[in-house]
C-alpha cells in the first residue's frame, strides 16, 4: 500500500526529520489560506500515487496567495496517468542549493534493509542505477541491531557530504529507519533531500509503501489507503478475500493457487487468447466465495469466456461447484464457461456441474484451447 | 531416498488445535507421517485425533518428551514469526512453516537470526513436503505423486501439485517434492534444494518451478551451470503477469524491470536447463 506524500512526510516529522511548513488542501480556497499563512512564496503539489508529478505539471510554484489559488484550481482539476488529484499539498518553497537521494528498501537478495543514498537527487533513483550506478552507496542494515551511527557517517562519506551536516544527516537517516521499521514500511524514502541555501537539511518531498501483510498491526495507517489507484473490482475481490487483479484480455480466470492462477493466464497466452484476469480463490474457497469471483468476473464487460481451473487440495471440487451454480443462478449469463476440476472431490463436482451448460475439459492444456476457441466465437 | 525428510522424521504439529492443523495432521497421520507430538499454548495436557497425540504448551518441553526433529507451523500470520524462534531455539533441524501473509520485516528478523543458528526453516507461505510412499510433511495432497528418481522444488503451491499429477500421470516417481514457497524472504532455496538433489544418490533428475519476482532463478542457473551433473528441467510462471502488481504470493511481482520471467527463462536456458512452454510438458522434457 502506497502512502501519499504529505502522509509520508507527517511520518518522517514525527521522527524529527525536518520537512517544510506546509499542510494539505482539499479545494482552491484553503490552498489559498495556507499559502497566506505560510507568507511568501510557496509549492503547489498534486497528491496522486503515480510518478512523474512533476513532468505531468502537478508541481508549480506560487509566488502569492492568488496564484496559489489559481494554480490549486487547475491542478485540482487534473488528471494524472489516469488517476483525479482529489489534494494538493502547500508547502514553503525552499531556497535549494543541492540535491540528495536517501531511502531504505528490503533487498530480497541479502535478506536484509538497505539503506541508499545519492549525490544526484531530485531523479528517480531506479534511473540513476541504470544511468550512473556508481553514484549510489548502500549499506545493508541488520535487522536485529538497526542502523549504527558509523554506518550513516560512512553513507555521508560516501556522497561526499560535507562535514558540517554530517550530525543532521545521521539523524535524518536514524529517523528514516524509525520511521521504516515502525511502519513496517518496504520502503522509505526521501527524494530530494535537499541543502538549501541556508546551509540546512530539510526533506522536500517523501514517499512510503507499506506492507500490507503487516496492516493488522497499523490501523491507523490502514486507514490512509486510497482506493483511487484500485480499480473496483479489485476493492470488491479484497473484500471477500479474494486475490484479484484486472487485465486487458477477454477470458476470465477463476482458479485456486497464485502460481497455477499465473500459469493459467500464461498458458491462455500462449494459445493464442488474452486473459481478463488474475484471480486466485485462496485455499478451502467455499460456495459463496466462489460465487463473489464469479460476479466479479463477469462485472467485466470484455470478459467473453470464463475459464475455472481448480486443482483441489484443501479446495474442494464439489463445493467450487457448487459455487459456480449459485452463482449462475444469481447473475444469468450466456458467456461460455469451460471448467477444469482436478484432485479432492473432483468427480462430485463434475456431477453437479454435469446439468449445467458448460464445457469440460481434462488437462491444462485443454482448457485453455478451449477457452481459446469460444472467446473467439468459435464452436467446440 | 529423500531430502529432509524421510520415514525417520519425528514431526511436531505447532497449531495442532487449530483448524487448519488438526485437519492436515489427520490428512499427514493417514499418509504415514510419524506424528509425535503437537503444540498449541494454553492446551498442554489435551491429546488429539482419538488420544494418538499428545499436545504440549510448549516445544522445549515437547521435544523433550517425544524427540520431535522437526516441525511444522499451521499458526496465524500474526504469530508465526515468534513460533519460527520458539523451534529454532527448541533445538529443532527442520522448521516447516506454513502459514502465508507474515509480515516481511518479521522474517527479514527471523531469517537473520536463523542464519546464526544450526536451523533449517523451508517457507513460509509455502505447502511443505512430500518424500512418496514415506512422508508428508505439510499439506500437498499425497495422492498426486508415486515413489520415484525425479526431484521437485517449487515457489508455488497448486501449481506443485499440477506438476507431480502431471509426473504421475506418466508414471513418473518423485524422490522429495518441496515447495520453498511464495514469499520475498524464505529459509530454504532453489540452490539448497538442487544441492541436497545432486547429492541425493536416488534423485536422478530435477524439476525446478519459478515464478516472477527476484532473481533466486537466475541465482539458481549459475549454480546450476557450475555445480550439477544431474539434468533440470524448468518451469516459470507468469510471463502474462503485468509490471508492478503483486500476483496474489506477496514475492511475486515485478519491479523496477527485474524479475521478468523473460530473464529466468534466458538464464535458465542459456546453461543447457530445459525450460517448459505449460506444465503438462514438464514430463515430456524429462524422458
Amino acid at each position: 500500500m502506497k502512502l501519499h506524500e504529505y502522509q509520508s512526510k507527517l511520518i518522517f516529522a514525527k521522527y524529527g526529520i525536518p520537512i517544510p511548513k506546509g499542510r494539505v488542501a482539499a479545494t482552491a480556497g484553503e490552498a489559498k489560506q495556507v499559502a497566506e499563512e505560510l507568507g511568501g512564496r510557496v509549492v503547489v503539489k498534486s497528491q496522486v500515487l503515480v510518478g512523474g508529478r512533476g513532468k505531468a505539471g502537478g508541481i508549480r510554484l506560487a509566488k502569492s496567495p492568488n496564484e496559489a489559488e489559481d494554480l490549486a484550481t487547475e491542478i485540482l482539476g487534473m488528471e494524472i496517468k489516469g488517476l483525479p488529484v482529489r489534494k494538493v499539498l502547500v508547502d514553503e518553497a525552499a531556497n535549494i542549493d543541492k540535491e540528495i537521494y536517501l531511502g531504505i528498501t528490503n533487498d530480497r537478495a541479502a535478506r536484509k534493509p538497505v539503506l541508499m543514498a545519492s549525490a544526484a537527487g531530485g531523479v528517480e533513483i531506479e534511473e540513476v542505477a541504470r544511468v550512473t550506478p556508481e553514484k549510489i552507496v548502500r549499506v545493508h542494515i541488520d535487522p536485529l541491531l538497526g542502523l549504527r551511527d558509523y554506518q550513516a557517517r560512512d553513507i555521508a562519506a560516501g556522497i561526499d557530504l560535507p562535514r558540517e551536516h554530517w550530525r543532521s544527516f545521521g539523524q535524518i537517516a536514524k529517523g528514516l529507519w524509525g520511521a521504516y521499521r515502525d511502519s513496517d514500511a518496504n520502503l522509505a524514502e526521501i527524494n530530494p533531500l535537499v541543502i538549501t541555501e541556508e546551509n540546512r537539511l530539510l526533506a522536500v518531498d517523501g514517499k512510503m509503501v507499506l506492507d500490507d501483510n503487516a496492516l493488522f498491526r497499523h490501523p491507523d495507517l490502514a486507514e490512509m489507503r486510497d482506493l483511487d489507484v484500485e480499480a473496483p473490482s479489485e476493492i470488491e475481490a479484497r473484500k471477500y478475500g479474494l486475490s484479484f487483479i484486472k487485465l486487458d484480455g477477454d477470458i476470465g480466470c477463476m482458479v485456486n493457487g497464485a502460481g497455477l492462477a499465473m500459469t493459467t493466464m500464461d498458458i491462455i497466452k500462449l494459445f493464442g487468447g488474452a486473459p481478463a484476469n488474475f484471480l486466485d480463490i485462496g485455499g478451502g474457497a467455499g460456495a459463496e466465495k466462489v460465487a463473489a469471483a464469479m460476479r466479479i468476473i463477469l462485472s467485466d464487460r470484455n470478459v467473453k469466456a470464463v475459464l475455472f481451473n481448480v486443482f483441489g487440495g484443501i479446495t474442494r471440487g464439489d463445493e467450487v461447484a457448487r459455487g459456480i451454480l449459485y452463482a449462475l443462478d444469481e447473475v444469468k449469463t450466456k458467456v461460455p464457461m469451460v471448467v477444469r476440476l482436478v484432485g479432492t472431490n473432483a468427480e462430485e463436482g463434475r456431477q453437479i456441474l454435469a446439468n449445467a451448460d458448460m464445457i469440460t475439459a481434462e488437462t491444462l492444456a485443454d482448457a485453455a484451447r478451449k477457452a481459446v476457441a469460444v472467446a473467439k466465437g468459435g464452436e467446440i | 531416498m529423500s531430502i529432509l525428510v524421510n520415514k525417520h522424521t519425528r514431526l511436531l504439529v505447532q497449531g495442532i488445535t487449530g483448524n487448519e492443523g488438526l485437519f492436515h495432521t489427520e490428512q499427514m497421520v493417514a499418509y504415514g507421517t510419524n506424528v509425535v507430538a503437537g503444540v498449541t499454548p494454553g492446551k498442554g495436557g489435551e491429546w488429539v485425533l482419538n488420544g494418538k497425540i499428545p499436545v504440549f504448551d510448549s516445544i522445549r518441553i515437547a521435544v523433550e518428551a517425544t524427540g520431535a526433529n522437526t516441525s511444522v507451523i499451521f499458526v496465524p500470520a500474526r504469530f508465526a514469526s515468534d513460533a519460527i524462534f520458539e523451534a529454532a531455539d527448541a533445538g529443532l533441524e527442520l522448521i516447516v512453516c506454513i502459514t502465508e501473509g507474515i509480515p516481511v520485516q518479521d522474517m527479514m528478523r527471523v531469517r537473520n537470526y536463523l542464519d546464526q543458528k544450526h536451523a533449517r526453516l523451508v517457507g513460509p507461505n509455502c505447502p511443505g513436503l512430500l518424500t512418496p510412499g514415506e512422508t508428508k510433511v505439510g499439506i500437498i495432497p499425497g495422492d498426486i505423486a508415486i515413489p520415484g528418481k525425479v526431484g521437485v522444488v517449487s515457489r508455488s503451491g497448486t501449481l506443485t501439485y499440477e506438476v507431480l499429477y502431471a509426473l504421475k500421470q506418466v508414471g513418473m516417481g518423485v524422490s522429495t517434492c518441496v515447495g520453498i514457497g511464495g514469499d520475498p524472504i524464505n529459509g530454504t532455496s532453489f540452490i539448497d534444494c538442487l544441492s541436497m538433489f545432486e547429492d541425493d544418490p536416488h534423485t536422478e533428475k530435477a524439476v525446478l518451478i519459478g515464478e516472477i519476482g527476484g532473481s533466486d532463478e537466475e541465482k539458481a542457473a549459475e549454480f546450476i551451470a557450475d555445480h550439477m551433473t544431474k539434468p533440470v528441467v524448468a518451469f516459470i510462471a507468469g510471463q502474462t503477469a503485468p509490471p508492478g502488481k503483486r500476483m496474489g504470493h506477496a514475492g511475486a511481482i515485478v519491479e523496477g524491470g527485474s524479475g521478468l520471467a523473460s530473464d529466468k527463462i534466458k538464464a535458465l536456458e542459456a546453461v543447457g536447463v530445459r525450460v517448459a512452454k505449460h506444465p503438462e510438458q514438464i514430463p515430456d522434457l524429462l524422458k
